[in-house]
């Protein structure tokens, strides 16, 4: 009997010991490669921030969004978004979820970004908005809050498989001074350390995103720019098609995953 | 905010805006951004000052503040908001009081 219970606590240690250099050195175990929400990764004081709406400092801009959605251009414009897309709740739910897609006229792929300037431009005869100004940010996490809840859909078949494809490149491919892909981090590294952080799944359920560091809201494109800095590899613009395909690629990983921004995060 | 309360009740009042509080001392250099930030932000209830804040630079980037008001009798509270530019931002809401 003695000799029986050593034995099966011999086994156990030794198990153990195998998980654990696995873990370590090795590839992730199956458990730990899952995708994980980047909400895993904050503290529970920063979630609880998240999800209450006025300590939420990005639906300040949801707020500012839904009352530049609704309220006519100055002179010059000719009708508000509210005109043509009447009920946004309804009518606009789901829509960030299918972004970045292919536009069926040019050919390109479009983000929500772009789809809020082809808007202003053909339908409004307004100037196109830059990127991280306050009114583009507001209407596109109004419309993203929209989506709250909504799993991410985009289409990766047909015209957008090029784009697509391209992002994956861009994803595996080493850039920078440092010379690292963003596969070696945030598929390779997930839940080790960078500096003070914890490396993510790169899941951009949340962009819009308020960023402390920022202390402001931000677009995906500069998120992705950050990492770019990080690695001091040369940055595309935002709005790039680099960036856009990156945008696509990221958005079908994290196929599934609901949307959650304007989201808090580190 | 509550709409509304008791009388005797203490309610809480939470309150976030957007601005980005520049500090002054970023962007070290030739091109330091001149400061522009909240300095006061003062709460008014029937017609009498109940709140004011001297907002300092390290404070961050839209400022949030919560604070306690005892409800009295029905009317406004008035939150003002003053920055560096001079502008003054005024927000009214109205509590009723049972």
């Amino acid at each position: 009997m003695g000799g029986l219970k050593v034995l099966c606590i011999a086994i156990v240690l030794i198990n153990g010991q195998t998980i654990g250099t696995v873990a370590a050195d090795g590839p992730f175990p199956d458990e730990a490669r899952r995708m994980r929400s980047a909400n895993e990764f904050l503290s529970p004081a920063l979630r609880a921030e998240q999800a209450d709406p006025i300590r939420n400092r990005g639906m300040l801009w949801v707020e500012q969004g839904e009352r530049l959605f609704a309220q006519p251009p100055p002179p010059g414009g000719a009708q508000s978004c509210a005109s043509c897309h009447a009920s946004p709740e309804t009518s606009m739910r789901g829509v960030a979820a299918r972004l970045p897609a292919v536009d069926a006229e040019s050919g390109q792929l479009v983000n929500l970004e772009g789809r809020i300037n082809d808007c202003r431009i053909l339908r409004q005869s307004l100037p196109p908005l830059d990127y991280e100004t306050d009114e583009l940010l507001a209407l596109t996490a109004y419309l993203t809050a929209l989506s709250i809840g909504e799993p991410l859909t985009v289409s990766i078949d047909g015209p957008a498989s090029a784009f697509y494809a391209y992002g994956q490149q861009l994803w595996s491919e080493r850039q920078g001074q440092l010379n690292v892909a963003c596969t070696q981090c945030h598929d390779q590294s997930v839940g080790r350390k960078l500096r003070g952080d914890t490396i993510s799944s790169a899941v951009p359920t949340g962009y819009p995103a308020y960023r402390l560091e920022w202390q402001t809201l931000g677009s995906l494109h500069r998120r992705l720019r950050s990492c770019q800095l990080g690695v001091r590899a040369q940055l595309f613009e935002l709005g790039s098609r680099e960036y856009l395909a990156l945008e696509l690629y990221l958005k079908s990983r994290a196929r599934r995953h609901l949307i959650d921004a304007p989201a808090l995060r580190r | 905010m509550p709409a509304t309360a008791q009388a005797g009740e203490t309610i809480k009042i939470r309150s976030a805006i957007q601005h980005p509080m520049i500090t002054g001392h970023t962007d070290a250099g030739p091109n330091v951004a001149p400061r522009k930030i909240i300095h006061t932000f003062a709460v008014a209830y029937l017609g009498a000052e109940v709140l004011r804040v001297d907002v300092a630079p390290g404070i961050a980037a839209n400022p949030f503040f919560a604070f306690n008001l005892r409800a009295r009798s029905s009317g406004d509270v008035v939150f003002t908001w003053i920055d560096d530019t001079g502008e003054v931002i005024v927000e009214t809401r109205q509590l009723t009081v049972t």
